[in-house]
């Protein structure tokens, strides 16, 4: 199936996200293999291969070294992509810092996957969450067409504020999962995505440097410069959605109210776990029982002054983290607490670790939690699903 | 004394903040003049990261990136490819880094990026330890030498970084110094024209962190040659030997002595050192000699 706009292939999420790579033209890729990101890796050198995707590809011995070379390729000027999961993630740590402290532009895919110890593949966003004081903009998507239009919608977020931007969906349900993706023309893409051209760049025409130490004033103004940047974020990534829906009548928003009018507990969640919550608000509401389902695609920065008006007049929230801090709880449960805090008429939110290192959480068992809800503590505590 | 002919382009300013007499300047300033403006730099923290100035300053007339310590190599193959896209081939991307950054932290990265045959110029500023945090050792550091972490002397042997990025088959591997600067010069412009990963080590005598006067670093460079501690030598892709200070004229002795760093060693220490400086005279003597033979053979 095809028109003007797109063709439709049956693609798996970590193929959709090779696709966006290929159509926003990147000059660097560099990539290193690991489960459950490796099919993106090895789709991009496949159209390398055959001549679609003019891009340097550097296959370094670590993502350590994926990141540095990305970071260095960035700063020269150039558009640049790449992709990790899990320990990768964890071992780009002090890049990650770096790159956004460098006001790279990098657009990094993630696969959310468990990190070690012990081993394990099973979906968990603890990997990219861990990294939520890096200063990268972070992107959690519930579906392979999501993931490709999101990847597409995060070099212009990117170029436009100059942070580095990760896209997340979490492993297996979504990187290897096939659905049907509409795949758009590159002219389309070419047309929402102009030529990457920094004003600042390593170049020996212009004789500019990066990196040299500096005092604690300057110091503190950069940090404020990324502060402020991070500020525009919402509205930036908000309108780039909104002029990718005129193109390809798709937007996704920052964050998606589901069914929530008239909503007596509203689903707060991210990832995957969005497309089982909807089934469960379907089925709830098929029943008569007013539930519905609040997806948060942004997360870094969280978009406060949406999610606020989102849940305005909302009695009951539930937060289903599908992560852990030890100590501190469900990531986006607390981060919410505090996102709401003071808030008029605040919901009561109550937060649950469900799905924590990829145990399957149905939709009849979130209708489970939803009904049970009066029964979990709404303390500060995020509570273990049952 | 014949007089070097020196047509210096001038890439490297005064007012920088190395020490008086630091020899890493003085090799910087003939390596920098040798590439031209056409390059860019990679700088990881270290005491060329001082010398090249806190922001807004800049003692290098060329574009310097100061990446994380461990991520020379890594960055430097990410320029280099940015540069290639852009069509800027010709720009040399040069890694100006310490031995710490080399030999320890950022070793992982320099093979990946030597296996990768990335096309850059890696000069590691060998000055045998951490000495822009004070004087610790490094895998670089020699036998008994005392820093600031082996106050009663290192136990082990230096680490062969010539060895090691010679098997790596890359194009141009070589040891130089500013004790031989006709030599250096020679080769970086030999450098400067092959694509590929090309590393040279250039051993730099610290004044603080050797305990050598102000104007002392030269003659240890230079007696570190003329005994055999350091050669000067080249391999090319990993097997044509070339020996460019053919003979020993000087104990390992003389060389220790000007060094605060062995003054401490019995004569027994001296020795071992002594022998330890043969037995690596002996073997590298036997690659050279192999390598000519397996030139009659082309290698």
């Amino acid at each position: 199936m095809s028109d003007e706009r797109h063709e439709t292939m049956l693609l798996t999420g970590n193929h959709a996200v090779a696709w966006a790579a290929r159509l926003a033209r990147p000059k660097v890729a560099p990539g290193y293999p690991i489960t459950p990101q490796t099919p993106i890796l090895e789709k991009l050198t496949e159209f390398q291969a055959d001549g679609e995707f003019d891009a340097e590809i550097i296959t370094p011995e670590s993502e350590h070294s994926v990141m540095a070379a990305c970071i260095a390729a960035s700063m020269a000027g150039v558009r640049v992509f790449t992709a990790t999961a899990s320990q990768g993630m964890l071992l780009m740590h002090e890049l990650l810092h770096y790159a956004a402290g460098a006001r790279a532009p990098i657009v990094m895919a993630n696969v959310n996957r468990t990190v070690a110890s012990p081993w394990a593949f099973w979906p968990d966003q603890t990997d990219s969450l861990a990294q939520r004081d890096t200063g990268w903009i972070q992107f959690y998507s519930e579906s392979a067409q999501e993931s490709l239009d999101t990847v597409i919608q995060a070099f212009r977020v990117a170029e436009s504020v100059l942070v580095p931007v990760m896209v997340s969906h979490d492993a297996f349900y979504v990187s290897h999962a096939l659905e049907p993706v509409q795949v758009p023309h590159q002219a389309l893409v070419d047309e929402f995505l102009p030529p990457f051209a920094p004003p600042h760049r390593i170049d020996p025409d212009k004789v500019e440097s990066w990196g040299n130490v500096v005092n604690q004033e300057m110091f503190n103004r950069h940090r404020r410069d990324i502060g402020e940047a991070m500020a525009r974020v919402p509205s930036v990534a908000a309108e780039a959605d909104r002029d990718w829906n005129r193109l390809t009548g798709r937007g996704w928003g920052i964050v998606e109210r589901y069914r929530c009018d008239g909503a007596r507990t509203v689903i707060v969640t991210m990832g995957s776990m969005c497309g089982t919550a909807r089934d469960a608000v379907d089925a709830m509401r098929e029943a008569g029982e007013p539930v519905g389902l609040l997806k948060v695609r942004l997360y870094r920065p969280l978009p406060v002054e949406a999610l606020r008006a989102a849940l305005a007049g909302v009695p009951e929230v539930l937060v289903l983290d599908r992560n852990y801090s030890p100590g501190h709880g469900g990531v986006l449960h607390q981060e919410l607490r505090a996102a709401l805090y003071g808030m008029d008429h605040a919901p009561t939110i109550r937060g649950l670790l469900a799905g924590v290192g990829g145990v399957n959480v149905s939709a009849q068992r979130i209708a489970e939690y939803v009904r049970d809800a009066a029964g979990i503590d709404a303390g500060p505590d995020s509570v273990w699903a049952r | 004394m014949k007089m070097m002919d020196l047509v210096e382009e001038q890439m490297f300013c005064s007012g920088h903040a190395a020490c008086p007499g630091c020899i890493e300047a003085l090799s910087v300033r003939h390596v920098l003049a040798a590439l031209g403006p056409d390059t860019v730099a990679v700088v990881p923290p270290s005491c060329m990261a001082i010398i090249a100035g806190p922001q807004p300053f800049s003692s290098l007339r060329i574009p310097v990136y100061q990446p994380t310590l461990e991520a020379s190599a890594a960055s430097a193959s990410g320029l280099r490819r940015a540069l290639d896209a852009q069509g800027k081939r010709d720009t040399q991307v040069v890694v100006l880094a310490g031995d710490g950054g080399t030999y320890d932290i950022g070793f992982q990265c320099l093979s990946s990026a030597a296996e990768r045959n990335e096309d850059f110029l890696y000069v590691c500023l060998d000055n045998e330890g951490y000495m822009n945090t004070g004087a610790q050792k490094s895998s670089s550091t020699p036998r008994y030498a005392k820093t600031g972490s082996t106050p009663a002397g290192k136990t082990s042997r230096k680490k062969n970084l010539t060895e090691i990025m010679a098997a790596h088959g890359v194009p141009y591997v070589a040891t130089a110094t500013a004790g031989f600067l006709p030599d250096l010069v020679r080769k970086v412009q030999k450098a400067r024209a092959i694509r590929g990963t090309r590393i040279l080590t250039l051993l730099i005598p610290c004044l603080d962190g050797w305990g050598l006067p102000d104007d002392g670093g030269l003659r240890a460079a230079r007696y570190a040659v003329e005994s055999g501690v350091f050669p000067l030598y080249e391999v090319g892709d990993g097997c044509r030997y070339t020996l460019n200070h053919a003979s020993r004229t000087r104990p390992v002795a003389d060389y220790l002595a000007l060094q605060r760093r062995y003054r401490h060693l019995g004569q027994d220490d001296i020795a071992r050192l002594q022998a330890d400086v043969d037995e690596g005279w002996t073997r590298l003597m036997r690659r050279v000699a192999a390598s000519e033979d397996e030139l009659a053979a082309s290698c």
